[in-house]
């Protein structure tokens, strides 16, 4: 699935937007998305999951490759932790009404 | 950002009532979770991915009681963190952490 396919789906199912507006306004859901985790603030969506945000400290590592030491920049990263229920809904079981 | 609060703010910049937002939010989310539930990947470009990883069985102990229990073959479903939105996620890393 794509971008493509979601937009198909908004189009769709909730209905009265053209085709244009669908995808404008699945941008603007992403963009949205993104801008808030840009912020520095985590974006939780009931039924669907958690996207929340890590700092990690620099770290002492190692090109695989070449073995060199190197530093690692503190960074800050994103995680999701995918919902009980749609993680119940995945294995097709009674974890899906929790 | 909760669920609520990002139907708010899409209804707000999309002009568009709470409803309608609320409506496009959940045909998103709904496709998205249909699509996982049938095994497939899902992949937003400049957003990241979301796949299904399968897990097999295994024999695994209570940490209490220390008795072996079989633990079931699970599906997981994982998100990749796409290029664009890692980017800017760690360039707003001088905002502090908000409800971290």
């Amino acid at each position: 699935m794509t971008k493509v396919h979601i937009v198909k789906a908004v189009y769709s199912r909730v209905g009265g937007f053209s085709k244009e507006e669908s995808a404008a306004l699945v941008d603007l859901v992403f963009d949205t998305i993104k801008e808030t985790l840009g912020r520095g603030e985590r974006v939780k969506l009931t039924g669907f999951g958690n996207f929340a945000l890590r700092d990690k400290q620099a770290r002492r590592g190692r090109n695989p490759r070449t073995g060199e030491e190197i530093t690692i920049d503190p960074r800050r990263v994103l995680v999701w932790k995918p919902s009980a229920r749609l993680r119940g809904e995945v294995n097709d079981d009674e974890a899906s009404d929790t | 950002m909760t669920r609520s609060e990002l139907v708010e703010a899409v209804a707000a910049r999309g002009e568009i009532t709470r409803q309608r937002a609320e409506a496009v939010v959940d045909a998103i989310l709904a496709a998205m979770s249909e699509a996982m539930q049938r095994g497939e990947s899902i992949e937003v470009r400049g957003f990241g991915s979301f796949t299904i990883r399968p897990y097999k069985s295994y024999q695994g102990r209570n940490p209490k009681t220390g008795a072996s229990v079989e633990v079931q073959a699970k599906r997981v479903p994982f998100f990749r963190v796409g290029k664009e939105l890692r980017e800017i996620v760690n360039a707003g890393r001088h905002h502090p952490l908000v409800d971290p």
